[in-house]
């Protein structure tokens, strides 16, 4: 079986481009300056290399459905997760909490 | 900004320049950012005035740096070799400091136009021309391009003749491109300033060419 | 061997699909192609992907192919267009 990575799609057929430009949310501002900060001297928790291939091990339909960022943001946890800089039980609590936040509002 | 989100549509009341979506987070992972965020800076990982300088930072990166630079090759041949020759020593006398990456500057012509990609992620020479467009990260650029180049400019409305070789460059390693566009006719006595008006982030991809200048017939 | 691969060399990717960070496009594994320049020694991402340190570093080059050979004439491309990628050496074979 020739196994074909996910984000390897050079020559696949697709649609018409999307020209428009929008401003990014500040969600998405925040997970590329957290993103860089995290990779980036001093601190260096990983290399670029390693939230490439992140990514590529996405289940392959959350990667074809997925917005940039939202890419982003799953591989974030992922390499925190396995840099034992955050737990996964940690992430679940808070995001429990921050869901019952939102719905107050 | 302040350390943790408010949910009750908790504006930034800062000093920024920007106006950005005021959206309130709605998806799965809108919330995941606010957790792993409220996470790491509880924890003191990051910083809340970190994550907003680092916003700022690249707030303010724009693709001028790069049309200087162009502009610069268009007018000094000397210059314009030592780009080519070697990108990275070339841009440091204009402020920008590129470590690890390969600068390569790549000379547009007549006869050979280059159009840059990254078909596996979204590699971008952002240290030059700042953050990259939707479309350059889109899947349908990645996929389509480096297959069916002619097709895609004239999504952009770039139409070139068949004796030009379109050149698409898809930087899969370590080396970030640069594309100088073809210094357009009727520019000859234009000054620095005025020929860096004319390149376009999309020229220095290689999707659009160059501007002319205002006033020339073709 | 390191010293085979130079600037003009004619190589073939290798025509092989193993798992893990691979930053050789699939469309290009088996084709024919041309060195067109040699950047110089850099860590393997294939290793780095895993948090290695990706030594020795490895020779990349620039590799230039050719549009119709390539895509088999199924795309949109007129007979002079061209490709390139930046390909490491371990994925290279002298033709």
């Amino acid at each position: 079986m020739k196994n074909r990575l996910i984000s390897d799609i050079g020559g696949l057929p697709d649609g018409p481009l999307d020209l428009s430009e929008h401003e990014p949310t500040m969600t998405e501002r925040r997970i590329d300056a957290m993103m860089m900060l995290l990779r980036a001297k001093p601190r260096s928790f990983w290399a670029s290399d390693e939230n490439r291939r992140t990514i590529e091990s996405l289940e392959p339909d959350t990667y074809k459905k997925s917005e940039y960022y939202e890419r982003w943001v799953l591989a974030m946890k992922e390499l925190l997760i396995e840099k034992a800089i955050l737990t996964e039980a940690e992430i679940e609590n808070k995001l429990k909490e921050v869901r019952s936040r939102m719905e107050q509002s | 900004m302040t350390g943790s989100n408010e949910p009750h549509g908790g504006h930034d009341h800062s000093h920024n320049d920007f106006q950005p979506d005021i959206k309130e987070p709605t998806e799965n992972w809108e919330f995941l950012e606010i957790a792993l965020r409220e996470l790491l800076v509880d924890k003191g990982v990051l910083s809340a005035r970190e994550i907003q300088d680092e916003i700022e930072t690249w707030e303010k990166k724009s693709p001028e740096k790069g049309a200087e630079i162009v502009a610069k090759a268009w007018v000094d041949e000397k210059f314009k070799a030592r780009l080519l020759e070697d990108a990275n020593q070339t841009i440091r006398e204009f402020g920008i400091e590129v470590e690890v990456l390969k600068m390569v500057a790549l000379e547009n012509t007549p006869e050979l136009h280059h159009v840059v990609v990254c078909t596996l992620c979204s590699c971008y020479p952002r240290p030059i021309l700042g953050v990259p467009p939707l479309w350059y990260k889109s899947k349908q650029y990645r996929s389509r391009v480096i297959r069916e180049p002619r097709a895609v400019l004239q999504e952009f409305g770039t139409t070139l003749s068949d004796d030009t070789e379109i050149r698409v460059v898809d930087s899969t390693a370590d080396c970030r491109y640069l594309v100088i566009p073809t210094r357009p006719v009727g520019t000859e006595k234009m000054t620095e300033t005025e020929l860096a008006k004319l390149i376009t982030r999309d020229s220095m991809i290689g999707t659009a060419q160059a501007r002319d200048p205002i006033g020339k017939r073709s | 061997m390191s010293d085979q691969f130079k600037v003009g060399s004619k190589v073939r990717i290798t025509n092989a699909y193993p798992p893990g960070h691979i930053r050789t496009p699939f469309f290009l594994r088996g084709k024919e192609g041309l060195i067109i320049r040699h950047f110089g020694k850099y860590p393997n991402p294939e290793r780095l992907a895993y948090g290695l340190n990706g030594l020795p570093k490895l020779n990349l080059y620039q590799v230039l192919f050719d549009m119709e050979t390539t895509w088999q004439g199924d795309g949109s491309f007129s007979s002079k267009d061209t490709l390139t990628a930046d390909i490491y050496e371990t994925w290279l074979e002298l033709i």
